[in-house]
């Protein structure tokens, strides 16, 4: 029996990297949301930076989950 | 269809009964935290995953080319073996189901086949180091990993969003905890349903009624497809209440991170050639989750009777496999009918003691305790 220690450290990095970075790069585009909601409740104005803030995060999301759904269909490779 | 032998058709009808269990044992994994959360109400969420296993299903070509990914020698494995191993798995899920337990359903059909097969060729048929390097060590490691994982995105995800308003907090996590549930319904259809497949095609192949090296016919796709898509519909809601509400109160940025991180484990496993169970994943996750915010409460009395559930699994599958196998080897038809009438016996004593204390879609979410024993109707539930 051998153990393929390389490859248990590869997924091990790549699902917590991953996470961790998706989790953070979402709770932004929350941020961006939150603040976009205050404003509008605050003011009446809008938030342009907020919803930028938002709108780009999220599309980094939107890119991943497509990546993921590249990776589940073996059709695409 | 000359070839179809009274026993195959057994196996084929089995395979689909357990292809059935898996569903609904495995719905928790993706929708479990998105339904106690009250991202997606209980029926859409099944409904969801359902259709997303079908889909998951029809997808994936790669249908798996050895019945066991390498844990038994496949040259000695008999339709009867498969069949005793079949039993095993379907009735070890049931109970565990009954209890509200989450336990992988991948361990409990390698568990059936490894006693099958031993009882039916001998321990040589087993490969035991196998067994260790495509089992045990992914067990260990894989929820391990999918833990520290989304103990830490919960961690910062909390740290980033404390200052903001909660209310928009909680929806926008809320509806992202939609596509990353989405995605693990997606994969755990291309993965287990393909194991089903695999299965019949093989088992068809040995009785001659397909030539070598066949793909699974469109019959076998679509049934396979639709036996774990009505499974994952109908829902195992006992699982369900256990990983949503049982082991930790979760809340939307924490279904989140536990989800993403259960999908970033199952993709880049699957994506470098590791078996592993997406149930472990999905506990490991919401167990994370759970440490990784501040002041929840984790039950550790649940997730150590989880654990045990998963030690014990592969044994307990092993040991009905090994019996209903010495049945079926000694008693030939006879033995192999007396199985399935005890099999289906057992079920349904399984069913009706779950109807006694039922949990489904209307009160999933009122308590975070299974129990077997009736409960007189209370009016506290309130629905999260």
């Amino acid at each position: 029996m051998k153990l393929d220690w390389t490859a248990l450290g590869q997924v091990a990095a790549v699902s917590l990297g991953a996470t961790v970075a998706v989790v953070v790069v979402f709770a932004f585009g929350v941020l961006g949301l939150a603040r976009v909601e205050g404003a509008r409740e605050n003011d009446g104005g809008t938030h342009t930076l907020g919803f930028a803030q938002a709108g780009l995060c999220f599309l980094a999301c939107a890119a991943v989950v497509a990546y993921g759904i590249h990776l589940i269909v073996p059709q695409f490779h | 269809m000359d070839h179809i032998t009274f026993l195959v058709a057994v196996v084929i009808v089995t395979a689909l009964a357990f292809d059935f269990t898996n569903g609904f044992h495995d719905t928790a994994n993706a929708m479990a935290t998105s339904i106690a959360t009250g991202a997606l109400k209980p029926r859409t969420a099944v409904l969801i995953a359902g259709v997303l296993n079908i889909v998951g299903a029809f997808l994936s070509t790669e249908v798996a080319k050895t019945i066991s990914g390498g844990i038994v020698d496949d040259t000695l494995v008999t339709p009867g073996m498969i069949f005793a191993g079949l039993v095993g798995a379907i009735l070890w899920n049931l109970l565990t189901w009954l209890v509200g337990l989450p336990s992988s359903s991948s361990h409990a059909l390698f568990g059936g086949l490894i006693g099958a097969v031993w009882v039916g060729a001998g321990a040589e048929g087993v490969h035991f180091t196998k067994v260790v390097e495509k089992v045990l060590i992914p067990a260990l490691a894989s929820p391990l990993v999918a833990g520290i994982a989304a103990l830490i995105a919960t961690y910062l995800a909390y740290r980033l969003t404390a200052r903001a308003r909660t209310d928009s907090v909680t929806k926008g996590f809320r509806a992202g905890q939609i596509a990353s549930a989405s995605l693990v319904s997606l994969a755990h259809g291309t993965n287990d349903a393909q194991k089903t497949m695999g299965i019949i095609t093989l088992t068809l192949i040995s009785a001659g009624a397909l030539g070598h090296d066949a793909g699974p016919p469109v019959w076998v796709i679509a049934s396979a497809g639709l036996a774990i898509g009505l499974g994952t519909y109908l829902g195992g809601w006992r699982i369900i209440r256990t990983m949503g509400k049982g082991l930790t109160e979760i809340q939307s940025p924490q279904g989140f991170a536990a989800e993403t991180a259960s999908t970033a484990v199952i993709l880049t496993s699957a994506h470098l050639g590791f078996a592993l169970s997406t149930t472990q994943v999905a506990s490991g996750s919401i167990l994370g989750a759970g440490l990784g915010r501040q002041l929840a409460e984790v039950r550790w009395g649940v997730a150590g009777r989880m654990v045990m559930a998963w030690l014990i699994t592969l044994p307990a599958a092993a040991l009905v496999g090994g019996v209903s196998a010495g049945a079926v080897r000694y008693g030939g038809n006879f033995g192999t009918v007396v199985v399935a009438l005890v099999a289906v016996a057992v079920t349904a004593g399984i069913v009706l003691a779950a109807r006694r204390n039922p949990v489904g879609a209307h009160n999933v979410n009122d308590t975070h305790e299974v129990s077997i024993k009736p409960t007189a109707p209370t009016t506290v539930g309130t629905a999260a």
